[in-house]
């Protein structure tokens, strides 16, 4: 019997000569990663185990992202606990201030995770490096500060789903649109335990961008992680940035899943996650008159180079409905000069949107954008739990950049075909 | 382990944005998040629970983000377990990692009403209903996890493990 791509590079992160699903083990990390928010507590647990170095400073990464810039007090001295273990361990890979991008943007942006690492991360979202090749799972502080003290972690290594995606996307349909409406059919917890593995011609053809943001939101289904098998596409993008040896793994033929899934995107149309779920997900043309405050285009899933210029192309020459926030988030720096030298932030300003540093904090409901009693966001992000971008009377929709952008200019939820 | 408390119901997917708005994760004080504790899921909790309740959830309990902050938000208020019909799983090993006890059972949470009071066993692997004569299974919990439990936590039981092997 074969093995998923998952279970490959579990076994090759273990002295282990066979492993099924369901087993528990213990595997080598490649990266372990913290934030603003979770290292603080890994860092305590840390040094409370009597923690004397890292496992290895070259493989950890500390990135600032979540409240910066600082939003206050509180925020500043998390940020300064977290910096100064960067400081005192020699953590190669930190980043603050100027150098600070969205975590999942940043790390596979610098070539710091790559095809077939075994990745941690205090934060749920780390799942968007298996676009990648990668398995890369969001785990909790605990986790993190045992990863960075032995360099290893305990595992469930899980089943697999395997998800054969066929048919041409129709114009505007990206791929936060399929994994929109993969959760919308499996629901927030049909992957729970397990592994999503995209496969078939659609993902053949996939471009970088739209596999980071369907693997960022595997967690989203409850995976453990979400995978696509290195290929071309990858090869070109890991190429220029890796700086170091990485392994390619892909399933074998007979590899064991727990079910099979086939999506025809031939007749997609644009997905929208309606308040409180990502799984309550209708195509735009159901949406009805839904009337936004503000439209968010940004985040871990939605923030590259790729999702600005659609939003561009949407707003070039339009602006903001009266009434409409308007608020971009370049993910990182690099992204932000991008967007900068191609006329991106011209097209934005003259929109009327307001342009954001790097930050998670409006997705997540910490600063930048925060939503007041009654408030209604289009957003290109991953969550509209109840009070996820501000009070908990607030609303968020969750769609593509393309979507977002339409909104905007209409003032309601809008496809780009109506503009 | 043996607990005795009534239960406070929650529905099906509670998240964690719930149990612990990130407004306040800009502390992980355990005391500090104690006073918001599933705050978005009900405001009126804190207030309402003493210490030694339990919550008793649906499915999917603890999904979304991977704040330890949630876990740590329950214990830190006196919360003395969670069950669930089930979990999500960055919740699940974060619960045995850092010291929440959380138990599964499918089918209590259909069949009592909030306030009831009952006893959890994990031993014989039962809950117990006060003042009635039912008793429901809870789901074993794999050897290694409850290794994590007997030690203290992830963090004791690598520095026990290391030790060993110095």
């Amino acid at each position: 019997m074969g093995y998923t791509i998952t279970e490959k590079i579990f076994m090759a992160h273990t002295d282990l000569k066979d492993i099924q699903a369901g087993q528990l083990i213990n595997a080598r990390v490649d990266i372990a990663l913290g934030n603003d928010i979770t290292a603080p507590i890994a860092i305590k647990a840390f040094r409370a185990a009597g923690g004397k170095k890292v496992f290895d400073k070259n493989k950890v990464a500390l990135v600032l992202d979540h409240f910066t810039p600082n939003k206050d007090i509180s925020s500043a001295q998390q940020c300064k606990t977290v910096r100064e273990f960067a400081m005192e361990f020699g953590v190669t890979h930190f980043y603050e201030g100027g150098q600070v991008g969205v975590e999942h943007a940043l790390l596979p942006e610098k070539g710091i995770v790559l095809p077939g690492d075994l990745v941690i991360g205090a934060d749920s979202h780390t799942c968007t490096y298996g676009a990648l090749g990668a398995f890369a799972t969001g785990v909790g502080s605990t986790d993190l500060a045992a990863a960075m003290l032995t360099g290893e972690l305990w595992f469930k290594v899980p089943s697999s789903m395997k998800f054969v995606i066929f048919g041409k996307l129709p114009k505007w349909v990206s791929g936060k649109d399929l994994i929109l409406n993969i959760i919308g059919r499996i629901g927030v917890d049909g992957a729970l335990y397990s592994a999503m593995e995209f496969t078939g011609e659609t993902i053949d053809s996939l471009p970088m961008a739209d596999r980071l943001s369907m693997a960022n939101m595997a967690i989203e289904a409850g995976a453990k992680n979400g995978i696509f098998a290195p290929d071309a596409i990858t090869k070109a993008y890991v190429e220029k940035r890796a700086g170091r040896p990485y392994t390619v793994y892909t399933s074998d033929t007979d590899a064991v899943y727990s079910q099979i899934i086939e999506i025809d995107t031939s007749k997609l149309e644009p997905q929208i996650a309606f308040p409180h779920l990502p799984s309550n997900v209708r195509g735009v043309s159901q949406a009805g008159n839904v009337k936004i405050d503000q439209s968010l285009i940004g985040s871990c899933t939605n923030g590259r180079i790729e999702d600005l210029r659609i939003a561009a192309q949407i707003l070039k020459n339009r602006k903001a409905a009266p009434g409409v926030r308007l608020i971009v988030v370049p993910a990182t720096p690099f992204i932000y000069r991008q967007a900068m030298h191609e006329g991106l932030l011209d097209i934005f300003m003259e929109a009327d949107a307001v342009i954001s540093p790097p930050s998670c904090g409006a997705c997540l409901g910490g600063h930048l954008g925060i939503l007041a009693d009654g408030e209604v966001s289009v957003a290109t992000t991953n969550r509209n739990f109840v009070g996820r971008m501000g009070h908990p009377g607030s609303a968020v929709y969750l769609a593509s950049p393309a979507v977002a952008a339409a909104s905007a200019v209409l003032g309601r939820l809008a496809s780009p075909e109506e503009l | 382990m043996i607990f005795t408390g009534k239960v406070w119901k929650f529905g099906d997917n509670i998240d964690t944005d719930a149990i612990i708005p990130a407004r306040y994760l800009n502390t992980s004080d355990p005391a500090e998040l104690a006073r918001h504790c599933m705050e978005d899921a009900d405001p009126d909790f804190v207030a309402k629970m003493t210490s030694g309740d339990i919550i008793l959830g649906g499915e999917n309990f603890g999904c979304g983000s991977s704040r330890e902050h949630a876990p740590i938000a329950i214990k830190a208020s006196g919360i003395a377990c969670v069950v669930a019909k089930s979990f999500a799983r960055i919740f699940y090993r974060n619960a045995f990692n850092m010291g929440l006890p959380i138990f599964e059972s499918r089918d209590l949470a259909d069949a009592i009403a909030e306030g009831r009071q009952i006893t959890i066993d994990s031993a014989k692997g039962t809950i117990t209903v006060a003042d009635a004569d039912r008793t429901f299974s809870i789901r074993p919990i794999p050897p290694f996890m409850e290794q994590l439990i007997a030690d203290g936590g992830l963090m004791k039981h690598i520095t026990k493990a290391r030790g060993e092997n110095d």
